[in-house]
């Protein structure tokens, strides 16, 4: 074992060694070496979002025509440096009649509900934090986490704009969770396991070649978990102030800035390790570096589309976005959960090979994208417009500007 | 086995204390000088009439229900999905009919108006 070939284990073996010599018997120090290991994950998380936020503020700036961030340091990459420590010597309003555990304990939680999906992701072949045999059940259980943190957050803030905010969050969030968990049976009937790892080692077609469908719904449903355009009912400027964390100021906002970035990271590189091969590419079985490279490289290209797509899509409605979710994904999703275990299991009783199975449900999948859009297509054009122009309504003149009717005014 | 759930104990515990520590560290360096004007519920810089507390739409409730339902579902599902491969066609139907009576209750959710957004 070379440190090229196995950097966690060469790692942790070095660590126990190292503390066996001063005397800290081995169990202690494993204990130990999963805490830096942890500690070092973490915090490589959350600094990256430094990153990240520079990025995605200069791909929307370039999409609207501005510069973007760019006076500090080359192209500006030291911006979000200067803004956190800015952030840091901000003081702390806390809104008076507050509920002060959920109002405090909120942007903790939805920060590190996000952190904690990081402990099971494969990094690359032998890089990971831990080797859960539930893996993706864990992923689930921890993300559904965060909508428990805008809960509290909406409630502890004592002001009713928060509230609905949070009430709208967390109704969006819970039904944009079941197509979502759905989406996630179809690699799991795939693969056979819900070990992470052992889902990235049999995608030897990638599962996006073999479920399309599924993979688009959980890359949108992914979006409206983290509340991104368009999906970012949850913080309508224009109809909510700011959602749920209206009454937040100094680094607790901060820190559910923090959270939507890694977030949108996290569901890039969720999408890529289930549905795009994960680490997997030509000689990433040997060298996990390669690996690790391959990973960022396809997480990167997901993240692109995701700061596009907020870039450049309206918002929904909120009662397009419910429709959305319980009257398309969901029906889609559990018809196409059907159809899929329907063939998989019935292919290979009349002799079709695996590449012939993967051809069919790759197919079956793009005519049931192409019937779900007709079908809505179909709907919405028959759906009556109403007609807004006909209607009487007040309109603001000078002889009944600040007068109430009866006032005498 | 036991091991790796020691981990991820430890993971949760640095994954709270990382923004714990943050936000505490940024309390000790950030001026400290609340007013009653500066700490009052902004509401769109209104003056706030009534408890902010209060009731909301039950439709929320109905939400939640449904929301209940299929995630019950997915946890019956799960184990289904796992074990697949070595599932024989009749686990498979069996399985199926399930999905098809959760999906009957969709369409039950659906015309009964649960799932219009007022």
């Amino acid at each position: 074992m070379t440190f090229w070939s196995d950097p966690d284990g060469f790692l942790s073996n070095w660590l126990i060694h190292l503390l066996a010599g001063i005397g800290i018997p081995a169990g202690i120090a494993q204990a130990i070496g999963y805490a830096l290991g942890a500690a070092i994950l973490a915090t490589g998380a959350l600094f990256f979002v430094l990153f990240l936020i520079w990025l995605e503020r200069k791909l929307i700036g370039r999409v609207q025509d501005r510069l973007g961030p760019n006076r500090l340091g080359p192209w500006g990459i030291f911006q979000p440096v200067a803004d956190m420590l800015k952030i840091f010597t901000k003081e702390y309003i806390t809104p008076s009649g507050a509920d002060r555990v959920p109002y405090n304990l909120a942007p903790i939680l939805t920060v590190a509900a996000v952190l904690m999906v990081w402990a099971v992701i494969p990094l690359a072949i032998t890089v990971y934090g831990v080797d859960l045999n539930v893996g993706l059940l864990y992923i689930i259980a921890v993300g559904s986490l965060g909508e428990m943190g805008i809960l509290m957050a909406g409630w502890g803030s004592n002001n009713k704009y928060a509230m609905l905010g949070a009430f709208r969050a967390a109704a969006q969030l819970i039904s944009y969770e079941v197509p979502m968990v759905l989406s996630l049976l179809i690699p799991v009937m795939l693969s056979g396991s819900l070990n992470m790892n052992r889902i990235v080692m049999n995608q030897d077609i990638w599962y996006v070649m073999v479920a399309p469908l599924a993979a688009f719904i959980f890359f949108l449903t992914s979006i409206a978990e983290v509340g991104r355009a368009p999906f970012d009912l949850t913080e309508a400027e224009s109809e909510l102030v700011a959602g749920f964390n209206t009454e937040y100021s100094g680094l607790k906002f901060g820190m559910f800035y923090v959270a939507d970035f890694l977030h949108s990271f996290t569901i890039s590189i969720l999408v890529t390790v289930i549905f795009l091969g994960g680490w997997r590419g030509p000689g990433a079985e040997s060298s996990p570096l390669l690996g690790f490279i391959y990973l960022t490289i396809k997480a990167s290209l997901v993240n692109f589309i995701i700061i596009i797509e907020r870039a450049s899509l309206p918002r929904f409605r909120i009662d397009q976005m419910m429709d959305f979710t319980w009257k398309v994904l969901t029906p889609v999703m559990l018809i196409l959960l059907v159809l899929t275990a329907l063939l998989e299991k019935t292919l290979p009783l009349v002799g079709v090979p695996a590449w012939g199975r993967s051809a069919i449900l790759f197919v079956l999948n793009i005519a049931l994208l192409f019937a779900t859009d007709s079908i809505v297509r179909a709907h919405l054009a028959r759906r009556p417009r109403p007609d807004v122009r006909g209607k009487e309504r007040p309109v603001a003149r000078p002889e009944n500007f600040f007068s109430q009717p009866g006032s005498g005014a | 086995m036991l091991s790796n759930w020691l981990y991820i104990g430890i993971f949760m515990l640095v994954s709270f204390f990382l923004p714990a520590a943050a936000i505490t560290i940024a309390g000790l360096l950030a001026p400290k000088k609340p007013n009653a004007i500066k700490n009052s519920t902004y509401e769109c810089g209104m003056e706030t009439v009534g408890k902010s507390w209060i009731q909301f739409k039950a439709q929320y409730y109905v939400f939640a229900l449904v929301f209940l339902v299929f995630d019950v579902e997915t946890v019956f599902l799960f184990p289904w999905a796992v074990a697949y491969n070595q599932m024989t066609l009749f686990g498979v139907l069996e399985a199926i009919v399930f999905i098809l009576i959760l999906l009957g209750g969709l369409i039950y959710a659906w015309r009964k108006g649960a799932l219009e957004w007022h």
